[in-house]
């Protein structure tokens, strides 16, 4: 069932290509009822999986040879993490396309690369065969950098180019990896439930696991090598905006969850204490460069290394509860993310043209665009972690996990959500509520249309559903990280 | 047959392009005289198809139990005979369009000529009619490149690659003669066996110095590539295309006939901290350097031609890593590669040809917006761009890892990884200048006034079926790969 959303996706992009191309209207509805489907397909997916499987099984979905020699099979197959991730595709992708409604250049070839993108990710988060997942991560690579070449703004061409080699770099990095790792083993397989059953020697292992760890870490944004993230995040239209930060940094820290930590236990034991150090310097930095930013969307891209920092520390625990926090934080990230960048990109600077804060400031944007300002208030309230969101119980879960680990990084990591809330209020103020006189310069913006609304309304049911009810995606997460592939990962479990 | 031309037997394919190659000549002076240009290149052109047909169904009817000495009829030079008549086809259908010369019949008698030599080339088992074949190949190319007269870069071009195509022609004979001083033999089989039983003597080194120095530079591999970026850039589109795919192909071929069978027990080692003379260490130079050279060459390249070149450089170079595999894997490995990339590199070419021909230019500025006007064909350049960048699911990807995945396990297990990581890097570098081509066609914005073309239907239908091979063969590596392990098993290389 759940491999169909990959095959949908892909259907509704060649089924754009083939449309004429005037037709805006058809490649909309298209595009809208492929991301529909897929959410739908997600949905019951998990739902099924839920109630048949075992808690924390891990379900084949299809497992078919397809290359005989070097054996690859076409490997798909889901556990609690992987659907986690798909819902948060499946809910990405339809609110993106929602807040792409405005698309009128070439709208068909719009919608053909966003969903061919789609396609992409649903079969990284689905594979488990390495060759498998690695055609996937790359075939995203792509439609990632037409999307931002052709349809962006702020320097699109430098923005779109260096996302893509960077993703190509950091790929390269896991290709190696990966080759060693099949030869090394001698297993003839690159099936990842096999391959994980290998002991690599731990000298294997040291130089393995950093290399591909920090080789998808790449895109999840870890910093040093974050760099690529806030200049994408601003080239880029808004929808694609939302699918980087939403879901492609997910894949990114997928991979390092699913690859490297699974493949190299000891290798990650080794590197543990340096990674998370990059980790919080990520959060820290990412939210501190964030506050002095004066291009908004600039904000909402540094916020999200800034964020993808708890992810990446929450792996480094290596505890239960740690862990299911970056997972859960993944998911929540993306959500909150999408709907910052919708509101910036679509809400805003489609309509007012700057997004220069000290621009925006006397514009009156609360009084112009109200519902723009409740959404941006709210997702900023659930960006900064407050109870209620599903940002506070991921974020909680992983400072928990790490103070075992780390006291003092936690410390600094808790110092960095503060600054969250510092950049994030500095925004609200700056962009929405400053102290104008309301006579003085009211210009007329058009109302924020229904798709947005709709858009804006899933999202943010999606944020507060998971912040009231965590049991939802825990249930799927918890029992997941109990199952064998990931015990070993943790701390006092089995070797 | 008459039994005192029983030795013209092997031989019928090579003889039956060569008729129809003399035919297209007659056809020229006797029929086509007086009709326009359009019709004498659909006419000529097809008496070359039916050529080149004719002898891909003498192979395919399998008649080769015919042997001879001096050459090898196996069922992979078989094979790798129908892909290179298969290749010049296309070439030929491209050639439909041509507007470059009046002499079609010296032209088209001319390529035919040239793939009778590859076709030699890749049946010898003896290093004088290796030469003999490289020689008949080399010189109608040579003529073929200065084919364009109104254009003057074409015939620098013919000028640079005769030059160095003659020294490395030189070269070659150097080498041949050393190892027939040293061995006493000519038969590559007979001259491995001679020097694995013999003490390595300092002129062996010398002798294989000099016979690899002839075949890196048909390769284009660096530091003897100089004469591939004029070459490529000055040559009428379709010669272009020939050299790029099927004159590799079987350059490659012979490549690795004269490594496994005449120089294979002295390997050497190139692995990491192990290094020992022998031609491992001599080819991974020559890999690293082609790598760095290619793609960084590529970077800065402003013609869409001399863009590809460069990139034929640095995938010489990625080639060339098939050989540190064991033995099947290297050939396995290094045919799907070869194989693969000729389709890849022969479609954008094709592209490149068909473009020009409507009055484009090759340079990357005039590409611009060509994603509007022409949306098929530039969804047929899309395809091999971003298979020569070795993206997934296209065949250029699988090819990569293959080769990559065999270097890697060769003896010793993990040593060559030095020169993979290279490999990958480059490769990623590449990406950028194969996404230049991409965002003109399709990010930049058309020039104004420009109209859409409709590229003629012989040559779009060929790369369009290009295309969809480069897209089959990488979803589906299986088929190739078991096909070329049949005739490898079956051949006993």
């Amino acid at each position: 069932m759940l491999a169909w959303t990959i095959y949908i996706s892909f259907l509704g992009a060649a089924a754009l290509a083939l449309l004429p191309p005037e037709s805006r209207r058809a490649a909309r509805l298209t595009a809208l009822l492929t991301a529909l489907a897929g959410l739908a397909i997600a949905l019951v997916g998990a739902a099924q999986y839920e109630r048949q499987a075992p808690a924390g099984a891990l379900v084949d979905l299809v497992n078919v040879p397809w290359i005989p020699d070097p054996d690859i099979g076409f490997h798909l197959a889901a556990d609690g993490v992987s659907i986690t991730l798909v819902l948060l595709t499946g809910i990405v992708a339809v609110a993106g396309v929602l807040f792409s409604w405005n698309i009128e250049r070439r709208t068909r070839e719009f919608f053909a690369l966003y969903l061919a993108l789609i396609g992409g990710v649903y079969g990284v988060f689905l594979s488990f065969d390495l060759f498998l997942l690695f055609v996937f991560y790359e075939i995203a690579i792509i439609p990632k950098y037409f999307l931002i070449a052709i349809w962006g703004s702020t320097r699109r061409e430098y923005g779109a180019m260096k996302l893509a080699l960077y993703s190509l770099v950091g790929s390269a990095m896991v290709l190696i990896g990966l080759i060693a790792a099949y030869v090394r083993s001698g297993a003839q397989t690159f099936d990842l439930l096999k391959l994980s059953q290998f002991p690599f020697p731990f000298a294997f292992q040291n130089w393995a696991f950093l290399l591909v760890f920090v080789g998808f870490a790449i895109l999840a944004g870890l910093w040093p090598f974050h760099t690529w993230a806030p200049v994408g995040h601003v080239a880029a239209p808004t929808a694609a905006s939302m699918l980087l930060a939403g879901v492609v940094m997910k894949l990114g820290a997928y991979g390092a969850l699913r690859v490297a930590m699974t493949l190299f236990p000891d290798g990650l034991r080794a590197w543990q204490n340096e990674i998370a150090l990059l980790a919080v310097i990520g959060i820290v930095y990412g939210a501190t460069v964030a506050l002095v930013q004066r291009d908004f969307k600039f904000v909402i891209g540094y916020s999200s290394v800034s964020h993808m920092g708890f992810v990446l520390l929450g792996l480094m625990t290596l505890t239960q509860i740690g862990l299911s926090g970056a997972v859960l934080q993944m998911f929540s990230h993306g959500i909150i993310a999408g709907l910052l960048f919708a509101v910036v990109g679509r809400m805003i600077y489609d309509r007012v043209h700057t997004r220069e804060l000290s621009a925006l400031q006397p514009m009156n944007l609360s009084v112009l665009a109200p519902f723009a300002a409740v959404t941006f208030v709210l997702a900023g309230a659930a960006s900064m972690g407050l109870p209620g969101f599903s940002g506070f119980i991921a974020e909680l879960q992983v400072l928990v996990g790490a103070w075992g680990s780390f006291p003092l990084l936690t410390i600094l990591a808790g110092a960095g959500l503060l600054v969250g809330i510092a950049y994030m209020v500095r925004v609200w103020i700056k962009a929405f509520f400053a102290e104008n006189d309301l006579k003085s310069g009211v210009i007329q913006i058009e109302p924020i249309s229904i798709p947005e609304r709709a858009g804006a309304l899933l999202l943010l049911a999606a944020t507060v559903l998971i912040g009231l009810w965590p049991g939802l995606l825990l249930n799927l997460i918890t029992p997941t990280l109990h199952s064998p592939l990931f015990q070993r990962l943790v701390k006092g479990g089995p070797p | 047959m008459n039994s005192s031309l029983g030795w013209m037997r092997p031989l019928i394919p090579e003889e039956i392009v060569l008729v129809s190659a003399l035919l297209a000549l007659v056809l020229d002076l006797a029929v086509l005289r007086r009709k326009s240009l359009a019709a004498r290149a659909v006419g000529i052109g097809s008496a070359a198809c039916l050529g080149c047909l004719a002898a891909m169904v003498w192979i395919a009817r399998g008649q080769d139990d015919a042997t001879a000495e001096m050459l090898a009829l196996t069922p992979l030079t078989q094979f790798l005979k129908i892909v290179l008549l298969a290749l010049t086809l296309v070439v030929v259908v491209i050639s439909f369009g041509a507007r470059f010369s009046r002499h079609l019949g010296e032209y088209f008698a001319l390529l035919l000529i040239a793939t009778a030599g590859l076709m030699l080339l890749i049946s010898s088992d003896n290093l004088l009619i290796i030469f003999i074949a490289l020689e008949l190949l080399s010189l109608p190319l040579y003529v073929l490149t200065a084919f364009n007269k109104a254009s003057l870069a074409s015939a620098e071009a013919a000028l640079k690659y005769f030059l160095f195509g003659s020294v490395a022609s030189a070269f070659t004979l150097f080498g041949i003669s050393l190892l027939y001083g040293l061995t006493g033999d000519l038969q590559l089989g007979t001259i491995g066996a001679k020097l694995g039983a013999q003490a390595v003597e300092p002129v062996f080194y010398a002798a294989l110095v000099m016979t690899l120095a002839g075949f890196a530079f048909k390769v284009a591999a660096a530091p003897l590539h100089f004469w591939a970026p004029d070459v490529y850039q000055g040559a009428p589109a379709p010669i272009a295309c020939f050299i790029a795919s099927g004159s590799k192909v079987a350059s490659f071929f012979v490549l690795a006939r004269i490594i496994v069978a005449g120089f294979g027990p002295w390997h050497g080692s190139a692995a990491w901290d192990q290094f020992r003379a022998g031609w491992m260490p001599l080819l991974a130079v020559l890999a690293v350097l082609s790598m760095v050279v290619g793609n960084i060459a590529a970077l800065v390249q402003t013609s869409v031609k001399r863009l590809l070149a460069y990139s034929a450089v640095a995938h010489g170079g990625y080639a060339l890593l098939a050989f540190f595999g064991d033995s099947r894997q290297m050939l396995l490995s290094l045919f799907f590669y070869v194989i693969t990339y000729s389709l890849t590199v022969l479609g954008a070419f094709a592209v490149v040809a068909v473009v020009e021909n409507s009055g484009g230019c090759d340079r990357l500025a005039d590409w611009a917006g060509l994603g509007r006007r022409a949306p098929l064909l530039s969804a047929c350049m899309f395809v091999f761009m971003l298979s020569l960048a070795g993206i997934p699911p296209l065949s250029g990807f699988f090819g990569k890892f293959y080769l990559f995945t065999a270097a890697v396990a060769g003896a010793p297990p993990l040593g060559m990884l030095w020169l993979v990581i290279v490999a990958v890097g480059a490769s990623a570098i590449s990406l950028y200048y194969y996404l230049q081509v991409l965002k003109q066609i399709y990010a930049a914005e058309p020039p104004a006034g420009s109209q859409p073309f409709r590229p003629p239907y012989p040559a779009l239908f060929s790369i369009a079926l290009l295309a969809g091979l480069v897209i089959a063969l990488g979803c589906a590596p299986g088929w190739l790969l078991g096909k070329l392990s049949v005739v490898l098993t079956s051949s006993a290389f």
